[in-house]
């Protein structure tokens, strides 16, 4: 277990402090603590100077303000057992009183420096947490959704109603570089503004840690896991829900305001439906049983919409798949999977299973080319046609109008699903020999 | 109006779900520092009367008082707060929680951490101690970093008993707690709950007589609903009542 897991079952969460604090936890482990954040911090520091085009600087941007997001939701759906279905309500909202208020700072309404707009964000998530969220958390498990997705449709619904807040179909737009340079710092490059929501997202991201290190972080945990118990130690399980629901619409709003930093413009499908899913499919696909898990999901959200929509007409299905895989293969997520195989490696058995990943992955790639040219060939027939029965599909001509890419497709992926099918029953049985081999080495060492 | 000489006081409890009555005007006042078993045949309703005392459940009529103060109508928590606390009959723990943070959250609101998240739990130097002390208490030290789902069965139970008391209560009620053990482990169990409530009022639904007498200083019975006797264990046994209502169905189930 690193540092920055939620399960709380490391020794490391479970500090002491006074005189048993330095037996109680190895200095290793804080050391270990420190490591991990100022990698953080690098990683935040010298990402944009690792990748210098224009659009990793876009996407390095919006995966800054989207951790802060993602790992806002987690604090429901991870830690607290929330399943929401309208998170993008916060942030959403967040955005528009943001840019609103950039708008009014321009106008000379009031003075605002830009770098203070995320707390607008934040405050304005929080109120609207606060008000909606009275409604939303008196209710816990399927209701709780249920809820959730009312609220999410009833503001998505007033944005028709209230144009001049929501902007209508072209939305709301700003210019966020109002204010007098301060140092030579105007934000109007790319740049500037990526190392504001730099900061933000380390601040943030180390703050939503520190709540899960605190009483109302613990036992939003035990809310999670057994909230009719928690009734009988003392404490009112709607509220602990209420009060969680209320920092996470802070954290949801300050991921907004910055996105209304930085693309200037705000429009209302930022609180719709469809926003709130791909928060819960990408926090759930980064992992959400582990704190660090919606980063990774972040990450992969803008790899998604940014690279992968690029690359491909099809790519909410190719999203869909993964996410049907991981529900069904993997439900803790990519963090989890991560965790699993630093355990193996921390045994010294990883190399075991090379093999089997090897395969896998080989098999996986056979069955996604057979797979994808058939949807390419699809998507090419019904949507570019008049093109030509010819579509381009990673180096290769297919022609759709022929049987002979068709059967060759289908023969690709059929080959690559029974090998993949073979090679994941071997990898199982080998991953279970592993973790018994381990689970000996444990007893071994504790016989010691 | 809050003094009073009865831990805990049932008067006239009433308890029906839809037609059917299950507690038909219990009575029963146990004093301070009493250690009370109530047993009585299958579907008596013992488990229902702790649910009624703890809150899970409202009263259809009667009072409810713990140290003097009315308690029904009031939410689980609220008599928890109270000085109050319940186990369950099965085990009822924060699964992924390891077994230390288990009890450390049962400490919390009763050391006045209540819903804050502007202190770190590793820095809370009382619940911390106090944790660990309920820990050694129960003897479950050694599985300090365990998540509770992978606790044997046993250790289960005995965390359940560790959550009911981490927080101080002063009346305790506890649930069937030796319910399938061995009797090895009942035996070793019962000693453990002497220990963990000493000085406390302690209530406890009990099928096994071996632990009624084990445990409890007076013996409650209750017969559809009704506390029938209430007395110490050797006049209890002596009852005519309760030798014709409870003993006899006990022969009846036994055959």
């Amino acid at each position: 277990m690193t540092s920055i897991s939620t399960s709380s079952t490391s020794p490391a969460s479970s500090g002491t402090s006074g005189l048993s604090a330095a037996q109680a936890r190895p200095p290793s482990r804080n050391i270990g603590r420190w490591v991990v954040w100022t990698l953080y911090a690098l990683l935040l520091i010298f990402a944009p100077l690792l990748f210098e085009s224009s659009l990793a600087l876009t996407m390095l941007s919006q995966a800054g303000y989207l951790v802060i997001i993602c790992l806002s939701y987690n604090i429901l759906l991870g830690q607290g057992g929330m399943l929401s279905f309208g998170h993008a309500v916060y942030a959403g909202l967040g955005s528009f009183l943001a840019i609103h208020a950039m708008n009014l700072a321009a106008k000379g309404s009031f003075y605002i420096p830009l770098s203070l707009i995320p707390l607008v964000g934040g405050l304005s998530g929080l109120f609207f947490a606060v008000l909606l969220g009275y409604v939303t958390t008196k209710k816990a498990g399927t209701t709780f959704a249920m809820i959730t997705l009312g609220v999410g449709e009833l503001v998505f619904a007033m944005s028709l109603m209230f144009p001049e807040f929501f902007g209508g179909e072209g939305g709301i737009t700003t210019n966020r570089s109002y204010g007098k340079p301060f140092m030579g710092i105007t934000f109007g490059p790319q740049i500037q503004v990526y190392y504001l929501i730099a900061v933000y997202c380390f601040v943030c991201t180390a703050a939503m840690f520190a709540f899960t290190r605190t009483p109302l972080g613990r036992i939003l945990n035990a809310v999670r896991d057994n909230p009719e118990r928690v009734e009988f130690i003392g404490y009112n399980t709607q509220r602990v829900r209420y009060y969680a629901f209320i920092i996470a619409g802070f954290f949801a709003g300050i991921g907004g305001g910055l996105a209304a930093i930085n693309s200037e413009i705000v429009t209302a499908e930022v609180v719709s439906g469809v926003r709130s899913g791909s928060l819960l499919l990408f926090t759930f696909l980064g992992g959400a049983t582990f704190f660090f898990g919606p980063i990774i999901g972040a990450g992969l959200l803008v790899l998604a919409l940014i690279l992968l929509s690029e690359l491909s007409m099809a790519w909410l299905l190719y999203v869909g798949l993964i996410f049907l895989f991981m529900v069904m293969y993997a439900p803790g997520g990519i963090a989890s999977l991560i965790m699993m195989n630093l355990r193996v490696a921390a045994y010294g058995k990883l190399r075991q299973l090379m093999g089997s990943y090897l395969a896998l992955a080989g098999t996986a790639l056979t069955m996604l080319v057979g797979g994808g040219a058939m949807i390419e060939m699809l998507y090419h027939m019904q949507l570019n046609a008049a093109m030509g029965p010819e579509v381009e599909f990673i180096g290769v001509t297919l022609n759709t109008a022929g049987v002979d890419a068709w059967f060759g497709s289908v023969m690709v992926m059929l080959v690559g699903l029974g090998l993949f099918e073979m090679s994941r029953r071997q990898y199982v049985r080998e991953w279970g020999d592993v973790q018994a081999e381990i689970e000996k080495e444990i007893k071994r060492r504790e016989a010691l | 109006m809050s003094s009073s000489e009865f831990a805990l006081e049932l008067l006239a409890v009433k308890k029906a779900f839809g037609k059917s009555e299950i507690i038909r005007g219990a009575q029963l006042q146990v004093k301070a520092g009493e250690r009370v078993a109530i047993i009585g045949p299958n579907g008596a309703g013992k488990s229902t009367l702790f649910n009624l005392i703890s809150g899970r459940f409202g009263l259809s009529s009667g009072e409810i008082r713990l140290h003097g103060q009315r308690i029904d109508g009031k939410k689980p928590y609220e008599i928890n707060r109270l000085g109050l606390s319940r186990s369950f009959q099965v085990s009822n723990l924060f699964t992924r929680l390891s077994v230390f943070e288990n009890i450390r959250c049962a400490v919390l609101w009763s050391l006045g951490h209540r819903y804050s998240f502007w202190k770190f739990l590793a820095d809370l130097t009382d619940a911390n101690e106090r944790a660990e002390a309920v820990l050694a208490m129960i003897k479950l030290d050694r599985r300090r970093d365990v998540p509770a789902m992978n606790l044997t069965y046993a250790e289960a139970r005995a965390l359940e008993i560790g959550i009911t008391i981490a927080g101080g209560s002063s009346v305790i009620l506890l649930d069937e707690p030796t319910a399938g053990m061995s009797k090895s482990e009942t035996q070793r169990f019962i000693q453990l709950i002497r220990e963990v409530t000493v000085g406390k009022t302690l209530l406890t639904v009990e099928h096994d007589m071996g632990v009624v007498f084990g445990l409890a200083d007076k013996i409650a019975v209750l017969v559809y609903g009704e506390v029938i006797a209430f007395d110490v264990p050797d006049a209890v046994r002596a009852d005519a009542r309760v030798q014709e209502a409870y003993l006899g169905s006990v022969l009846a189930e036994a055959h």
